[in-house]
Parts: C-alpha cells; structure tokens; sequence
C-alpha cells in the first residue's frame, strides 16, 4: 500500500511543471504504468483524490495507460509480449531476456488552464 | 531519469515527445504538457545521495527483502557470526514497531540503528538517509539494510544499497517468485532459507522454486542454506566477500554501482548507464 507515497511524489511533480508552465489549474493528468512496476493502478486510482485534494490538482482527472509487457532476447534478438511471471523469449523459450515495457511507471501528460 | 540529457526518452514512449513538440493543444483548447518524468524521482534523487554517502566511505550496502518470518535477521545473526572478525558490519533494521531485531543485532556485539514506520509498509531512502547518519560510516565495511517483512513494497523503493538480496523460505512454497514476481526480479541473489526443513517440507520442490526464478528472466544465484542450524552458510559468505572485494575496487575506480534491476523501465536503466560508463 505505498500507492499513496506514489501519488504524493507525483502531485509535488505535477505542481512544479504547472508552476514552470504558468498555468493556474490541472484539469487531467496521464500517468503510464507498467505491470512490473510495484504499483496497482486500481488503488492508484483510489489514493489520487486525496492526495490531489487541496492541491493545484484538486478535481483534476487521472488517466492510467498500462503498458505492455515486453521483452528483448539476449539469445536470438526477437522481442516478445511476455506475462509477468513469465519473462521467457516468446520466440525461442530463452529466460536470457531483458525487458523493454512493463515496468515503468511516468507521469507522461499534464493538461491546465493556463493563466492569462 | 534525467530531464535534462533526455535520457528518460526512450524508444517506448519518444512518440509522445516527437509528434507535436514539448507543448500540445488539446482538441478543447487547453495546454497540455508531456513530460515524461518517472514517478519516485525525489526518493531516487535522495537514494543517488544515500549511495554516495557508502561509496565514499568505501561501503557495500546490501537491501535484505522477503516476507516477515523467512529469517533475515537470522542471516544477519549467523553472518555476523561468521564474518564479525573479517569485516566492520552495521544493521539498519526496518520494522513496523519494536525494537527487537535491532537488540538481537546488537547482542552480536555490532551497531544497529531501528527504524520504526509506524504502519509504513516499506523503507524509503529518507528513512534510510536518517538511519545512515547515526553510524560511522568511516569503520564500517557493510551495511545491511533489512527491509520490513513484505514481498510487495519494498521492492518499488530505491534506498542507495548496492545490491538486493531475497530470502525465500522453504516454509512459504515454491511457486513465490512466479507470486511476487517484482521482488524476485530485483534480486542479485536469491536466498532458499530454512533449507534444513526440507526434509519434513516435501511440498517444497528446489528446483521449481529456481524454474519460476528464471521464468523472471533472472540469472541470480540461487543459494540454499540454513542460518539457524549453520549449514551450508559457505556459498552465501562467499557471494559476500566477492562484493566487498568488488566494491573496493569500484570505489578504488570511482565507479557507481546499483543493483541489476532497477524498477524504472530497462531502456531507462540502459541509458543511465551508458551515461555514467
């Protein structure tokens, strides 16, 4: 349950940037999470209102984009959907992969109102 | 993660960089601004700050994760044992209340800060910046970070260690890692703990538990032992002396090392460290 230490480390981002950007108000922010990046988006979900409340974020909307699961092989160079617990090449079954998507977790897009 | 070089640009998101510049305008007018900054970025400045803190005092930081109960602090107890003579060791303790692990550090004759998180399911690298600071770092040559019992959180948290070490026991069941896949990943070795019980334990299989390891991709070490009944200890001691030794030389080096897996996107990762080589 560190969803909330998340989203607090997001909303301090999210009023920086809208301080750099002269903007007065945060209407809608998109957040990319990866599967294998510890977090659930569900209670992401759930701990944003609060810890947007009484913040230049304060009734913003969140939007959550998952990203896929992907992976590189070390062996044969092809690169493949993977599952979490199943990082196998998807071509030649080699567990000698690296992952390319899937565990990130970005604050990708801010929309404002921005001050005259 | 660096907003200033563009090395948190990669090859999985550059698109929403390079179609409509840094500024795009909504279909309804309003401003919109892509950033791409990874989430944790304030706990990931302060773990950079933590790992120079060990790696000018020339110290190897192990994070100890698994769940409550799986024995790590009586690894610690029986590598304390084993290498108090060889090497000056520190414990900072993460639990949720008590200070109970630390007095059972301590009566090994070695220093221990405990932190307590109160209802904090993980340690951050603030609490482990606090902790740093009540040791002396100058006589010290490891530090352990035990991490609270839990297979979930701590993994999500860069704390300024060198390395991750996981202890799966043979009392929770084989198919862990395929479980909690995200803390296993981050292992540089697994630890197969209590392995003393495996012959009353035959629902236990050792070789299933190190298929779903490599089934993460991982290529740690998987080490059996037992800490309590002191058996088969060697392997892990040795894993031990080879990352102080190696440590010594990184810092000999000026060189920055983190653990394997760094819960940020592996491009990212790729691209920091090419940045640093």
């Amino acid at each position: 349950m560190h969803e909330l230490a998340i989203c607090q480390a997001l909303i301090g981002q999210v009023e920086q940037i809208t301080l750099d950007n002269n903007a007065e108000k945060v209407t809608r922010i998109v957040v990319k999470i990866g599967p294998l990046s510890g977090a659930e988006a569900p209670l992401i979900e759930r701990a944003y209102p609060m810890a947007a409340a009484g913040t230049i974020a304060e009734n913003s909307l969140l939007v959550l984009e998952t990203m896929p699961i992907r992976v590189r092989c070390k062996s044969c160079l092809a690169e493949t959907e993977a599952s979490a617990n199943r990082l196998l090449c998807g071509e030649c079954g080699d567990f000698h992969t690296e992952l390319i998507s899937g565990d990130e977790m970005l604050l990708a897009a801010i929309e404002f109102d921005k001050a005259n | 993660m660096c907003d200033t070089c563009g090395c948190n640009i990669t090859s999985g998101n550059a698109h929403l960089v390079t179609n409509d510049g840094k500024l795009a305008q909504t279909p309804d007018g309003k401003s919109a601004v892509f950033v791409l900054k990874s989430l944790l970025t304030e706990n990931d400045y302060q773990a950079i700050h933590n790992r120079e803190h060990f790696d000018k005092n020339a110290v190897l930081a192990i994070n100890l994760m698994s769940s409550p109960g799986s024995g790590k602090t009586a690894l610690l107890e029986a590598t304390i044992e084993a290498l108090g003579d060889e090497f000056s060791i520190a414990v900072i303790e993460g639990d949720l209340e008590t200070e109970n692990d630390a007095d059972r550090i301590r009566a090994k004759g070695v220093p221990a800060v405990q932190i307590s998180t109160g209802s904090a399911c993980h340690l951050d690298a603030y609490m482990v910046h606090d902790a740093v600071h009540k040791l002396d770092l100058e006589t010290l040559d490891i530090v352990f970070i035990e991490n609270v019992g839990n297979l979930v959180c701590p993994a999500s948290f860069d704390l300024g260690q060198h390395r991750n070490v996981t202890l799966l026991s043979v009392t929770e069941g084989d198919d862990k890692p395929a479980k909690y896949p995200v803390i296993f990943r981050a292992a540089d070795v697994v630890l197969q703990t209590k392995s003393d019980l495996l012959e009353v334990l035959d629902d236990f299989n050792p070789a299933k538990a190190e298929q779903c390891l490599r089934n993460l991709a991982s290529e740690a070490p998987m080490l059996p032992l037992s800490a309590r009944r002191n058996i088969e200890i060697d392997a892990w001691l040795t894993w031990l002396r080879d990352e102080v030794a190696t440590q010594a030389e990184r810092v000999a080096k000026h060189e920055v090392t983190k653990p394997a897996i760094q819960p940020d996107g592996a491009a990212l990762h790729l691209a920091e460290k090419g940045q640093s080589a």
